[in-house]
C-alpha cells in the first residue's frame, strides 16, 4: 500500500504502569505492559490485534488514541504528530477525538446506567457541538441508532432495558455519533453470545463499506480476527512478535508463538481434530513486570537459542508484508 | 445402549426459577443417557438451561430453582430422593464439578493441599493424614503440576489461572469420580492453555475412565474432546448425536445456524457470516409452538402453534423439529447437502 495512505503510525510505542512497592524504599518496579511496539495502519483496513490475555493488546489499542497516555514513543495521526515523547509534542486530544472513538468489551459497564440510549448517543454530539438544534439532534440519533439496527422508540429506555448484543449495538451507536474515521474495537464481540457475535461481526462490516472505517480489532478469539481483518498482528507480553496479511498469518505462520497460537485453536471439525498436529506449551506466561530478558518468548520456545536469551530480536521483514521478530528466522532465511 | 451400561439416566428432566415475575421453566423436558467412559458435550447459548440442568444433577440448584418434574437415575438409583446427607456423600465421590472460574471456586485462605486432602478425609474417614497428603501429592503430579510437594503448602493466589484449573480438576478427581461435571472450565482460559487442559482432561478421562458431562459454548471445543453432543435450546434439547453427525450432518435449524455463523480458522474464503437472525426468546414468555420457531429461517405454520417432536435419524442422532416430519426425504437431502458443503 502507498506511503501516502498511512492514517497511524506509531513507533516504538511503551506503556508501563507503576506498581505498588511493598515499602517506601523499595526500588519502583512497572508493568511493562507494552513494550516498543511499532506499526502503522493503513486508511479503509482492518488490522487485527490478537494475543493472550496479558500481552498488552488492550492497552497498546488504548495508548494509541491516547487513553492511556503513553510511556514513550511517537504517534503520528494522519501526517500529524499527536505524541513524540522525545521532541515532547503532546497535542490536545479533544480535536481528535472525532476521528478517533472506540468500542469497549463489556456492554453494560461501558454504558452508563442512569443516562438513557439516546442521551448517551447524544453526549458526543453536544461535546463536539456537532448539532445546531434539539430537532437537527434527535433527528441525528435516530438516524445512528437506525444505522446499528435499532428502534427509535429505544432512545428513551435505559442499558439494563437491553440484551447484551444490544447493547454492544448502542456502544458502537456511540462511537458513531461523531463521524470518526478510525475506531479502536477492543473485543466488541467477545462477551456476546455466539449466535449474536456474527450479527455484530456482520455490521461491523457493513459499516466499514458505507463509511470507509479503518478499524483496530483487538480480540484473543484468532478465528473471528482473521474474518474481520485485512493484516494481523500478534503479540506476545507487550512484543508484537509476527505481523502480516491476515490469509498469509493464518497459513504461513512463521514465528514460533504464532504457530503454537493457531495450533492451540481447536476447530469445529472433529475429523480435522484428530490428525492435527499440535504444538502444546509449557507453562504459562512470566510476569510483565519482570519479563524475562533477550526474546520475551524464549522461557516457552521450543526452539530457543543461547542468543535468544540476551539479545532483544528485531521486527525483520521475510517476504512481501510478512514481518516477525525472531532470531531462529534471521539465521534460517 | 443396553440398560446396565447406562451411567445415568435423565428422564424428562424440568426443573423452574419461581421469580416474582412468574415461572422461568429453564429446562423443559429433557432427556439422555451417558454411558460408562462417555464424553458428552452440552453446547448452548446463556440461558438455555445447560449449567441449571448440571447442577440439578449434582443438587447444588439454588432457590429460587427447583426441580419440578422427571427423575434422574444414576447407577438405578434414584438422584431426586436422595436426603441432604445423602447427597453431600454422593457429591465429590462418585460425582464431582469443575467450574469455569477457578478462583472463585478455589477457598483463597486455605492451602491447595489442605483443600485436596479435605475432599479426601470428607468420603473415607479412615485414611491417615500422611496417606492423604501422599495422594494429594500424586494427583497434582497426575494433572501436571511441577514441584507438587512445595505446592501443596501455596495458597491458590499464588497459582496462575491454568494452574488453578489444574488443581480443581485434581480436586475433582481425587475421590476416583465416575462421573465428572465440566461448566465451561476452558472459558476463562487463554487458548494456549485451554489446550493444555483438554489435553489433560482428555488424557485422564482414558487413564481413570471418567464419564465427563462438558458444558461449552465453543463449538471447537466439543468437536475436540467429545463422543456425544446435545445442543440446546431456550431449556429443550434440540439435538443430540455423534460428534461427527452433528458437525458433519446437522439436523436442526439451530444447529446448523450455529454452525454457519461461525467463522473458521480453516476456511480459505472470505465469506459472510450468516448469522441467526433475532434474539433469544424470553423464558417467562415462551412462545407456543417450537422455541426456535421466530429466528428460524424455515419456520412453517405448525412451528408456531406445536412443540416438535424428535425424529430419529438412527445412531442415536435425534433432532427436533417440524421439518423433518413434513418432508422427510427433502430434509434428509438437506443435511446430506449441507453435510457435503461443510
Amino acid at each position: 500500500m502507498p506511503e501516502n495512505q498511512k492514517l497511524i503510525e506509531i513507533e516504538n510505542l511503551r506503556k508501563y504502569f507503576p506498581v505498588n512497592r511493598g515499602s517506601l524504599f523499595a526500588r519502583r518496579q512497572y508493568v511493562q505492559a507494552v513494550e516498543s511496539v511499532s506499526f502503522s495502519i493503513y486508511r479503509g483496513e482492518t488490522l487485527g490485534i490478537v494475543g493472550e490475555s496479558g500481552c498488552g493488546k488492550s492497552t497498546l489499542g488504548r495508548a494509541i488514541i491516547r487513553l492511556h497516555e503513553p510511556t514513550s514513543g511517537k504517534i503520528v495521526y494522519d501526517g500529524q504528530t499527536i505524541y513524540d515523547s522525545q521532541a515532547k509534542i503532546a497535542v490536545p486530544m479533544l480535536p481528535y477525538r472525532r476521528k478517533m472513538q472506540i468500542i469497549f468489551q463489556d456492554p453494560s459497564a461501558s454504558l452508563d446506567p442512569r443516562m438513557t440510549v439516546g442521551e448517551i448517543v447524544g453526549e458526543a454530539l453536544d461535546i463536539h457541538k456537532l448539532c445546531s438544534g434539539k430537532a437537527e439532534r434527535r433527528d441525528r440519533i435516530n438516524a445512528l441508532l437506525d444505522e446499528v439496527g435499532l428502534n427509535t422508540e429505544h432512545a428513551n429506555r435505559f442499558p439494563h432495558e437491553f440484551s447484551g448484543g444490544q447493547q454492544q449495538r448502542v456502544g458502537i451507536a456511540r462511537a458513531l455519533a461523531v463521524n470518526p474515521e478510525f475506531i479502536v474495537c477492543d473485543e466488541p464481540i467477545s462477551a456476546l453470545d455466539v449466535s449474536i457475535q456474527s450479527q455484530v461481526v456482520n455490521m461491523l462490516e457493513d459499516l466499514q463499506q458505507q463509511i470507509g472505517l479503518t478499524y483496530l480489532f483487538i480480540a484473543h478469539d484468532i478465528s473471528v480476527v482473521r474474518h474481520i481483518s485485512n493484516r494481523i498482528g500478534v503479540m506476545y507480553l507487550g512484543n508484537l512478535v509476527e505481523l502480516a496479511e491476515s490469509y498469509e498469518l493464518c497459513n504461513r505462520p512463521i514465528h514460533p508463538y504464532t504457530q503454537t497460537l493457531l495450533s492451540a485453536v481447536p476447530l469445529p471439525d472433529p475429523e480435522k481434530n484428530k490428525t492435527r498436529q499440535r504444538i502444546l506449551l509449557e507453562g504459562d506466561i512470566p510476569s510483565p513486570i519482570n519479563p524475562p530478558t533477550g526474546c520475551r518468548f524464549h522461557t516457552r520456545c521450543p526452539y530457543a537459542m543461547e542468543r535468544c536469551k540476551q539479545d532483544v530480536p528485531q521486527l525483520k521483514e521475510y517476504g512481501a508484508g510478512h514481518f516477525a521478530a525472531c532470531h531462529r528466522l534471521e539465521e534460517r532465511w | 445402549m443396553a440398560e446396565n451400561d447406562r451411567l445415568i439416566e435423565v428422564k424428562d428432566l424440568r426443573v423452574s426459577f419461581f421469580t416474582p415475575a412468574g415461572e422461568v421453566k429453564a429446562v423443559d423436558g429433557i432427556s439422555y443417557s451417558l454411558g460408562y467412559n462417555e464424553v458428552m458435550g452440552v453446547v448452548g447459548e446463556s440461558g438455555s438451561g445447560k449449567s441449571v440442568e448440571a447442577y440439578s444433577i449434582i443438587g447444588l440448584l439454588q432457590s429460587p430453582g427447583r426441580v419440578v418434574g422427571g427423575s434422574i437415575t444414576f447407577e438405578g438409583e434414584d438422584l431426586l430422593a436422595y436426603t441432604p446427607e445423602q447427597m453431600r456423600q454422593f457429591r465429590g465421590n462418585k460425582v464431582s464439578m469443575i467450574f469455569q472460574n477457578p478462583m472463585t471456586c478455589l477457598n483463597p485462605v486455605y492451602t491447595i493441599g489442605n483443600q485436596l486432602t479435605e475432599a479426601l478425609t470428607c468420603h473415607d474417614k479412615g485414611i491417615s493424614k500422611q496417606d492423604a497428603r501422599a495422594r494429594a501429592i500424586r494427583m497434582l503430579e497426575l494433572v501436571g503440576i511441577n514441584n507438587a510437594e512445595k505446592r501443596m503448602d501455596q495458597y491458590p493466589h499464588e497459582f496462575s489461572g491454568g494452574m488453578r484449573q489444574r488443581a480443581m480438576i485434581a480436586m475433582a478427581l481425587i475421590c476416583r469420580p465416575k462421573l465428572l461435571i465440566a461448566d465451561e472450565p476452558t472459558t476463562a482460559l487463554d487458548v494456549t492453555i485451554q489446550a493444555q487442559i483438554l489435553e489433560l482432561m482428555k488424557r485422564l478421562q482414558h487413564e481413570e475412565k471418567t464419564s465427563i458431562i462438558f458444558i461449552t459454548h465453543n463449538l471447537g471445543v466439543v468437536a475436540e474432546i467429545c463422543d456425544r453432543v446435545s445442543v440446546m435450546y431456550a431449556g429443550k434439547i434440540v439435538e443430540q448425536g455423534a460428534v461427527n453427525d452433528i458437525f458433519y450432518s446437522p439436523a436442526h435449524p439451530y444447529t446448523k445456524g450455529l454452525l454457519a455463523s461461525m467463522p473458521r480458522l480453516d476456511e480459505d474464503s472470505h465469506e459472510r457470516l450468516i448469522p441467526i437472525e433475532g434474539t433469544p426468546i424470553d423464558l417467562l414468555n415462551p412462545p407456543k409452538g417450537c422455541n426456535f420457531a421466530p429466528r428460524c429461517k424455515e419456520c412453517r405454520k405448525i412451528c408456531l402453534h406445536q412443540k416438535p417432536p424428535f425424529a430419529d435419524f438412527g445412531n442415536g442422532h435425534v433432532s427436533a423439529c417440524w421439518l423433518h416430519f413434513m418432508d422427510r426425504a427433502r430434509a434428509n437431502d438437506t443435511a446430506k447437502g449441507a453435510s457435503a458443503n461443510a
